[in-house]
This record gives C-alpha cells, sequence and structure tokens, in this order.
C-alpha cells in the first residue's frame, strides 16, 4: 500500500508538471502578442512593459523562460503589475472563503445526497421512492443563480432569519461565520445532493443483483447488514471517484457562482475579476492553484479507491 | 429408508407476477429429502430448479412472487415462518453453495472475514479471533492448502476451485442439517468438477448432510446422486433412484437428456446428439404434456395433460409424465442401440 501511495504521488507531480507546462505555453509562447504586454496589463506604461520584459527574461530560451515563470510562481513573485499586488497573497485571502464554502458544501451534499439515495434505492419503487426522485430531479434541474436570488429573496429579505451574503471569517466570530454560509452552501450542495442520490440509487440497484449479495442473504444475514455491509459499500466504490473529482472541480472553480451571489471574497470570486479584467498573472497563478487541487484530490481519491477496492491495489503482491 | 424425511416439499408452487402475466416458475413440486441423501434435481435453465431450491430457504421471497403448497423442515413449515425465523434458518440449519464462485463472494472483503460474517451472523459470541480459528479449520477440511496463509486472502486472490472450496467451508461453518448446492460445478475446469463433487459426497458421508444437487448434467448427477428428480418448464417430469433413471428411463425428456451425454466408454458419435428446440416460455405453455412441442414420440393423448404415476408394476417410487406404455417407451428411447431421443426428422422417416 505504501507503495502504491508513493507511485500516485509521483505520478501527480508529473501531471502537475505537464500543467505548468501548458499554462506556459499556452499564455507565453503560442500568444502573438508580446507577452510582457499581457502581464503588464491593459493600460502599461512601455517603462513597465521593458521591465517585465527583463524581468521574466523574455531573450532567454524557452526552457530557461519556464524555469524563470516557475520560480516566480514558487517563491511568491508571481505579480499582478496595475496595481502591484503579489498574486499568492490575493489567492491565500480568498481561500478561507473558498475552502469554508466548499467543504462545507461538500459534507451536506455527500450527507443528504447518500442518505436520500440509500433510502431510494431499498425502497426502489415504493412511494418514498418516488418522493425522493422527484425531489432529486428538482434538485438537479434548478440552476445555482436561480436558487441563489431564491434563497436570499425568501430567507435574508422576506423572512429576515439569514445575512444576505459576505463572508465573516471563523476566528473573527464562528456562529456568525456559519449563519453567513448556511444560504451559500445549501445553494452550491442542492444540485450535488439531487446528483449523488441517483448515482447512488442506481449503483445500489445494480449491486442488488450481484451474486454475493445473495449469498450473504443464504448466510443468514439481516436485510440491514446485507444492505449496509455488502450493498452500500460496494455501491459506494464509484460514488468516491466522482467526489474527488467534484470537489476538485468545486474547488477550482465551480464554486464562482455561489460567490459571486453571495459576494464571498473567494478564490473564485478573484478569478473572475480577472478574467473580465483580463489580468494575465492571476488567470495564471489561479489556474495552477486549480490544476493543483484537482490534481491532488485525485490522487487522494486513487488511494482511496485502493483502499475500498483491493482489487485496485496493483502490483502490491509483486513488491511484498 | 424408513427413517422419517428431515425436508418434505409438498405441491410447491412459485410465481412471479410480471408484465406479461404470471411466470409459474416451479409448479407443484413434492419430494422429501432424508439425513446422508443425496437428491439430484436435474433440467435445462430455465425449468425451475434454482427457484425450487431457493424457495426453500426463502430467497425468492419479494413483493411479486406467489409461493404456495409446503415445505417441512422437522416438521416445521417455512412458508409461512416469518423473515426473521427464516434468517435464522438460512446458514444455520439449511446452507447453500452457489454456481459461480467468482463472483458469490463480495470483492471487497478477505475471504477468511466473509466465512467469519457467516458464523458470527449466528452465533454472535464468538469473537473474531476466534471465528477465524474455526474458519481455518474448516479450510483445512474442505482441502485448502496453506489454509493459515490463506484466509486473509481477497477472493480475486483465489482460483475457481480454490473459491468454491472456500465456498463449501462457508456453508459447513454452522454445521447445518441440509446443503443446498446449486450447480456447484458448472463453472469450474472438469478436473476440477471432479474434485468438488468427491469433497461433496465424502462430506455428505461423513456429516449425515441431507444433500440437494441442482445440476443440469447428468454426469454430475451419476457421480454422487442417491434419488433424481427430471424437472422441465416447472414440473417433474420423471423421479426415481440413479439407477431407474439410469437403466429405464420412462420419459422422453430424460432419454434426450441421457443421450446428450458424452461418453468416453462407448463409440464418439458423428454428432453430439441434442434435443431439437429448445424450453417453452412459462407463459404460453402448450396444452398437455408441456415437452410435446419437442417429442417425436408425440401421439393422440398427448394434448392431455399426464399425471406424475408410477408406471410400471414393480417400482412404485419411480414416477414419470408420459402416456406411452412402459412397452412403448422401451422400444422407442433406444436409438442406434442405446438410450437417446430420435431427432424429429428420423422420427418422421420410421
Amino acid at each position: 500500500m505504501t507503495r502504491f501511495i508513493v507511485r500516485r504521488f509521483l505520478a501527480m507531480v508529473a501531471v502537475l508538471f505537464a500543467v505548468s507546462v501548458i499554462v506556459f505555453v499556452v499564455f507565453m509562447v503560442l500568444p502573438k502578442q508580446n507577452p510582457a504586454q499581457s502581464l503588464a496589463g491593459k493600460n502599461a506604461t512601455p517603462i513597465l512593459v521593458k521591465n517585465i520584459e527583463k524581468e521574466w527574461g523574455f531573450d532567454d530560451p524557452l526552457p530557461q523562460q519556464y524555469l524563470t515563470m516557475m520560480k516566480k510562481v514558487f517563491t511568491g513573485e508571481l505579480i499582478q503589475y496595475e496595481p502591484r499586488i503579489p498574486v499568492d497573497d490575493q489567492v491565500k485571502e480568498g481561500i478561507p472563503a473558498t475552502f469554508s464554502l466548499s467543504i462545507g458544501a461538500a459534507l451536506i451534499w455527500l450527507f443528504f445526497g447518500l442518505l436520500l439515495g440509500y433510502l431510494s434505492a431499498i425502497r426502489a419503487g415504493g412511494w418514498l421512492d418516488r418522493i425522493l426522485t422527484g425531489v432529486s430531479i428538482a434538485g438537479i434541474s434548478i440552476p445555482v443563480f436561480l436558487l441563489g436570488p431564491v434563497l436570499i429573496y425568501l430567507f435574508a429579505n422576506q423572512l429576515e432569519i439569514l445575512p444576505n451574503g459576505r463572508y465573516v471569517p471563523f476566528g473573527e466570530d464562528p456562529w456568525e461565520w456559519f449563519r453567513h454560509l448556511i444560504l451559500p452552501w445549501v445553494t452550491l450542495a442542492v444540485l450535488s445532493i439531487g446528483f449523488y442520490s441517483r448515482v447512488l440509487r442506481s449503483n445500489m440497484l445494480d449491486v442488488m443483483n450481484e451474486d454475493y449479495v445473495r449469498t450473504a442473504r443464504a448466510k443468514g444475514l439481516s436485510e440491514r447488514q446485507v444492505m449496509t455491509r455488502h450493498v452500500l459499500r460496494n455501491s459506494l466504490i464509484p460514488v468516491v471517484t466522482l467526489f474527488g473529482l467534484d470537489f476538485g472541480a468545486t474547488i477550482a472553480g465551480t464554486a464562482i457562482l455561489t460567490e459571486a451571489i453571495f459576494d464571498l471574497e473567494g478564490v473564485g470570486n478573484y478569478a473572475a475579476e480577472a478574467v473580465l479584467k483580463f489580468e494575465l498573472p492571476p488567470i495564471m497563478g489561479v489556474a495552477l492553484y486549480g490544476a493543483f487541487f484537482v490534481v491532488f484530490l485525485n490522487a487522494l481519491v486513487d488511494i482511496a479507491y485502493a483502499y475500498l477496492d483491493p482489487r485496485v491495489r496493483l502490483g502490491e503482491s509483486a513488491s511484498e | 429408508m424408513s427413517s422419517p424425511p428431515l425436508l418434505s416439499v409438498r405441491d410447491l408452487r412459485v410465481g412471479f407476477a410480471t408484465e406479461e402475466g404470471v411466470v409459474q416458475a416451479v409448479d407443484g413440486i413434492s419430494f422429501d429429502l432424508r439425513p446422508g441423501e443425496v437428491l439430484a434435481i436435474v433440467g435445462e435453465s430455465g425449468s425451475g430448479k434454482s427457484v425450487t431450491a431457493q424457495s426453500i430457504i426463502g430467497l425468492t421471497r419479494a413483493n411479486n412472487a406467489r409461493i404456495e403448497g409446503s415445505v417441512r423442515l422437522d416438521g416445521e413449515d417455512l412458508l409461512s415462518a416469518s423473515d426473521t425465523d427464516m434468517r435464522r434458518l438460512r446458514g444455520e440449519r439449511v446452507a447453500m453453495v452457489f454456481q459461480d464462485p467468482m463472483t458469490s463472494f463480495n470483492p471487497v472483503y478477505r475471504i477468511g472475514d466473509q466465512v467469519v460474517e457467516a458464523i458470527r451472523a449466528h452465533r454472535s459470541e464468538v469473537s473474531k479471533a476466534e471465528g477465524k480459528r474455526r474458519v481455518v479449520e474448516l479450510f483445512e477440511a474442505v482441502g485448502i492448502p496453506n489454509a493459515e496463509g490463506r484466509v486473509d486472502d481477497y477472493p480475486h486472490e483465489f482460483s475457481g476451485g480454490m473459491r468454491q472450496r472456500a465456498m463449501i467451508a462457508m456453508a459447513l461453518a454452522l454445521e447445518p442439517e441440509v446443503l443446498i448446492a446449486d450447480e456447484p460445478t458448472t463453472a469450474l475446469d472438469v478436473t476440477i468438477q471432479a474434485q468438488i463433487l468427491d469433497l461433496l459426497e465424502q462430506l455428505n458421508r461423513e456429516r449425515n448432510l441431507a444433500t440437494i444437487l441442482i445440476t443440469h448434467d447428468l454426469g454430475v448427477v451419476a457421480e454422487v446422486a442417491d434419488r433424481v428428480l427430471v424437472m422441465y418448464a416447472g414440473k417433474v417430469v420423471e423421479e426415481g433412484t440413479l439407477d431407474e433413471i439410469f437403466y429405464d428411463p420412462q420419459h422422453p425428456y430424460t432419454w434426450g437428456l441421457l443421450g446428450s451425454l458424452t461418453r468416453i466408454d462407448r463409440p464418439r458419435p458423428h454428432r453430439l446428439p441434442q434435443i431439437a428446440g429448445s424450453p417453452p416460455s412459462l407463459l404460453d405453455l402448450p396444452e398437455g404434456c408441456p415437452f410435446r412441442p419437442r417429442c417425436p414420440h408425440e401421439f393422440s393423448k398427448c394434448p392431455q395433460y399426464p399425471g406424475l404415476e408410477a408406471r410400471l408394476p414393480d417400482a412404485p417410487d419411480h414416477r414419470d409424465r408420459c402416456w406411452l406404455t412402459p412397452e412403448e417407451k422401451k422400444a422407442k428411447r433406444l436409438v442406434e442401440g442405446q438410450i437417446g431421443l430420435e431427432s424429429p426428422r428420423e422420427a418422421r422417416q420410421a
């Protein structure tokens, strides 16, 4: 298992390297425009452009340019020039809000998605299943940009029981942090609750037809033991993959809409603004940040997968 | 064979409601099983043999299933028993071995743990460590080499034959009185089949197990069975002792099954004989004898449904459902000097 983990992390480093090369090529090599001009921003002075050209070494051979860029990324010298703000400061500033939102929403969608999916599956065809199916489809169908404003209107403007947005740091006031995040969490989670409950339900119905489930019944396990230990356990394996991908994508970008609706100063909001103003350094920074989390979470998923499904632990017996 | 039967099935009928109508998968099956006896249930796919077996331990209970008749274990009626009582009985008193050992173990748990789970489902006082010691003993008893080292393996690390041995070990874990083996050798290589059959026979003898062996392979039956039930389209078409079925078969379907066996003690035919056609849909059974459309010996009486009766004066327990007289049967079942079913073309020429 240790070998598997080490191998998986080496692969992760390789993928991140590839991603950084792609970022370099897309932003620095391919565009016809002078990259220094793009980095400097729309209203940059010629002197600033000249300075950036020198600082980034755009006369050097491409591998050298790549190394210069990566050095800047790792030492925090990737800078937005107009006004001069280091990109990593901005990303770091946005991380608490984005992580609070994403992790909270992920816990909610995982819990309710799996709960509803499980109930639906063990009552498949019954009235509870039909109601939950309707609820799930409704959840999948409502877009975030509709659900967010509707929730704000109902709970913040009409009932006035919850704030309508803004992020309060946890360290400042945990209770307010929690209150301010309830609506964003729900908004971000609803789609996935519907989706995960559907996925788990159909996985479980597939697994229920497996021979080993019949074996489990034949050896005298109770229906609940059969459902949890055999059906649910095996149905969760594909859900883990899905969750790793979805959670990575949420942190790296899907949360943007929710952050914008609720005015949370997160990484997504920062990226959205940078894209609108076409500020190259933040876009590059956020692209690398996003890639890191997607790839990292994927590696975690693979490891979790190997833990959940022994058949995945390839080469383990050969090495031990 | 005068001891009272351990398991007694009377007029068992199992039907499933489907969108196209009720599928009567098992249509009035009766048999008795005594300790130490091996009863073989033989038939093609869809003849109802697996449904019969699973209904005995309540695995076919479902909203769309209608189960009638009676199944008594030591006098206690199982069809009317509660789900909880049936759960207690499964594995503990009646255990089952399934066809495909590849898919019958959960791939994500260690094999030993799955056997321990079976023990602890009924004996919660057994600790996991104690359970594991018990599993090692069981694995040794069913001939798994290096049992101590294999209990912590996952199913995919076992070969097919070893997995089936582990399956049998699991079935024996609580020393059941009845063992139901549903096509236990079908998914295995021929050499491994023989080993598994030997094992089943040995266990049957040593532990005085009452065994129901479900198979489509008369070769398997010949090795271990005491009595044979031949099923077709949910009904028993012939029943008798092993010798009666093999040396004096009365029903044309049994002739067909026997004729399609390959035998090494006889010259090889140029083509493997087969029974023409395929089993009828249970939703659309022919009137009278269900085998009629495939039978080359059909005659005017066949549209009447034949009862399961003893038709030979000196064999009261040898019953069949065929209208032909014993003398006609004796003549018609010989194809090129051996028992078999003529192909419809040959029958027409004759």
